[in-house]
């Protein structure tokens, strides 16, 4: 997975010094990268026994909790972004975390395997589900219960006004501009409460 | 996984600067139990205070000269290589004021009246402990510690720390704990405390002078404790519906095994420990509020430390929502905290017991903690 690019991404929109929550962040790399690129003050939030030593090894405040659950440990605007970094597609009540995620954040961001990529349609294409290296999973053991397009995040943000600010859209570790739907592997996106 | 700190020695400290009571009440002169371990860096930066709960005391690791069984009760977290590593931090245990096990206690001689304190020692807080404490640490010369680290009771003498003395803590870890006690563990201390109170030999606390002990209220008392401390899984697993002769015998003896079990436990420590301790223990945990009664984010507004929290999920007497109550005001403040669900089946008394994903969490702050201070 192209990690870092997805987290070079992240960082640039990012100021010094902001407050930032990240929801599902596994071993804290991103929170880490992000503490020392742009000094954030920050949280992870993690289910995982073996992430939250990860964590803490890593040197990331990190509190152990079920997503699905909700966030209400978290105040209402309590942090400048909350983060889903590449777990969205995981998550199994994911209207009600994304406006969970713009209660405690003043902005989201959030990344996520592009279902829609050309390599994905074309294993679908000749009969299996994908399985690649942001889709690592075969489809019995595969924690991913909500897989999407970009197209259909779009979509989804519009019908429950969610506002896109900025989209970034990557396939192996390269910006791609041209046809992201098709040619992207995997999207970040910034937004905010619509009006 | 480790060794034992190896052969250690009680040590008492002696104060005789009165110490001024939550209460109002004086205590004019006091002594308290200690134990060091580990060796104190040049620049007294790398102490560890260990807070007890209801029924620990000073002696946390290794064992007496004299009693090779008489392993600390928090020996298998305590120690060389273990996760609070004795080779790196000097770790101080101690016996809470108000205790009996060698700390000034209603069971100890007051040298005014050459009589044991009884209903005379004052009622005791968590916060005239951290006062005590505070005078144990400018005893042994340390300005701040690395880190106080506490379960049950000793977690609320942990926060404590942070809040009275925010300069002189750099980390608390708080571990099966709560900011405040909610009603129904007040009923549980209440009905722990009347089995005292209701003993025909308590005689008003002062039961020293007529060479008897409340024995039976005591013993009740802690078997509706230890009630509280397992998870009923754990009993289940342990005890069922086992009986100790096979067959019932339709009469009020003994009969299952779980019966056997809380009356020998609840012997066991009838012999070792004071009623007035006990009474004392339980008051500290249903009075402690940092809030008195208000809001935990302002309370918390005075720590300056950093927070490790710890649950397990099958602990109903301190559960994870009251952890998550601790964690909560202090990401209100901005500290850095981390909390970390023990998945574990032993209810509260998991705090004391081996967890390899437990350990592993308090192994890895604590080894950030030493990276921190000098050698």
């Amino acid at each position: 997975m192209s990690d870092r690019s997805d987290f070079a991404a992240i960082a640039a929109w990012i100021p010094e010094g902001a407050s930032v929550l990240d929801l599902g962040c596994g071993d804290g790399s991103l929170l880490r990268y992000l503490q020392d690129a742009c000094a954030v003050r920050g949280y992870g939030v993690e289910i995982s026994d073996q992430d939250i030593v990860s964590c803490i090894i890593n040197g990331v405040s990190v509190i152990q909790s079920d997503l699905d659950s909700g966030l209400a440990d978290f105040e209402d605007g309590s942090f400048d972004f909350v983060i889903l970094s590449q777990t969205l597609q995981a998550i199994r009540h994911t209207e009600p975390l994304m406006q969970e995620m713009l209660r405690v954040g003043r902005e989201g961001i959030v990344s996520f395997p592009n279902f829609g990529y050309w390599k994905n349609r074309k294993q679908v294409m000749l009969g299996n589900m994908p399985v690649s290296s942001e889709l690592p999973y075969q489809w019995y053991n595969t924690p991913n219960v909500h897989l999407c397009t970009l197209n259909d995040f779009e979509n989804f943000c519009r019908a429950g006004c969610i506002s896109i600010t900025e989209r970034r859209v990557m396939a192996g570790g390269r910006e791609v501009t041209m046809l992201p739907n098709l040619l992207g592997s995997t999207a970040v996106y910034r937004f905010q409460r619509g009006i | 996984m480790g060794n034992s700190v190896g052969i250690v020695r009680a040590q008492r400290a002696s104060f005789d600067v009165p110490l001024i009571f939550k209460s109002g009440a004086v205590l004019p002169r006091f002594e308290l139990a200690y134990e060091t371990y580990g060796t104190l860096n040049s620049d007294r930066s790398n102490a560890i205070l260990i807070c007890h709960a209801l029924s620990g005391h000073h002696h946390v690791a290794g064992v007496y000269a004299d009693s090779p069984k008489s392993a600390g009760w928090w020996d298998n977290m305590v120690g060389p290589g273990k996760p609070i590593d004795t080779d790196r931090f000097y770790v101080v245990g101690m016996n809470n004021l108000g205790g009996c096990h060698g700390s000034t206690g209603p069971s100890s001689v007051d040298p005014e009246t050459g009589k044991p304190y009884g209903s005379g020692f004052p009622v005791i807080t968590v916060e005239d402990w951290v006062e005590s404490q505070a005078r144990l640490a400018d005893f042994l010369g340390i300005e701040c510690f690395a880190a106080v680290i506490g379960g049950s009771l000793g977690g609320m003498q942990a926060l404590q720390w942070s809040l009275a003395h925010p300069g002189r803590v750099r980390h608390v870890l708080a571990i099966a704990s709560a900011p405040r006690l909610t009603a129904q563990n007040i009923a549980f201390n209440d009905v722990a405390r009347n089995a005292i109170l209701t003993d025909p030999d308590f005689h008003g606390g002062d039961y020293y002078q007529h060479n008897v002990v409340p024995a039976r209220g005591l013993r009740l008392a802690r078997m509706l404790g230890h009630i509280t401390y397992l998870s009923d899984d754990a009993m289940a697993d342990k005890f069922g519906r086992e009986l100790k002769s096979g067959q019932y015998n339709y009469g009020y003896e003994v009969e299952f095994q779980i019966e056997s079990y809380l009356r020998y436990q609840g012997d066991k420590f009838a012999g070792l420990f004071d009623a007035n301790t006990y009474l004392l223990m339980t008051k500290a945990l249903d009075y402690f509020d940092p809030a008195n009664g208000g809001d935990l984010n302002q309370a918390f507004a005075k720590a300056r430390a950093d927070f490790l929290v710890i649950s397990f999920t099958t602990d109903w007497r301190f559960s994870p929502q009251r952890s998550r109550e601790i964690v909560r005001p202090l990401l209100h403040n901005g500290r850095r905290v981390s909390y970390a669900e023990i998945a574990s089946a032993h209810g509260h008394d998991s705090f004391l017991m081996e967890h390899p994903h437990y350990f592993d969490v308090v192994r890895a702050y604590l080894n950030n903690v030493s990276r921190e201070v000098s050698p």
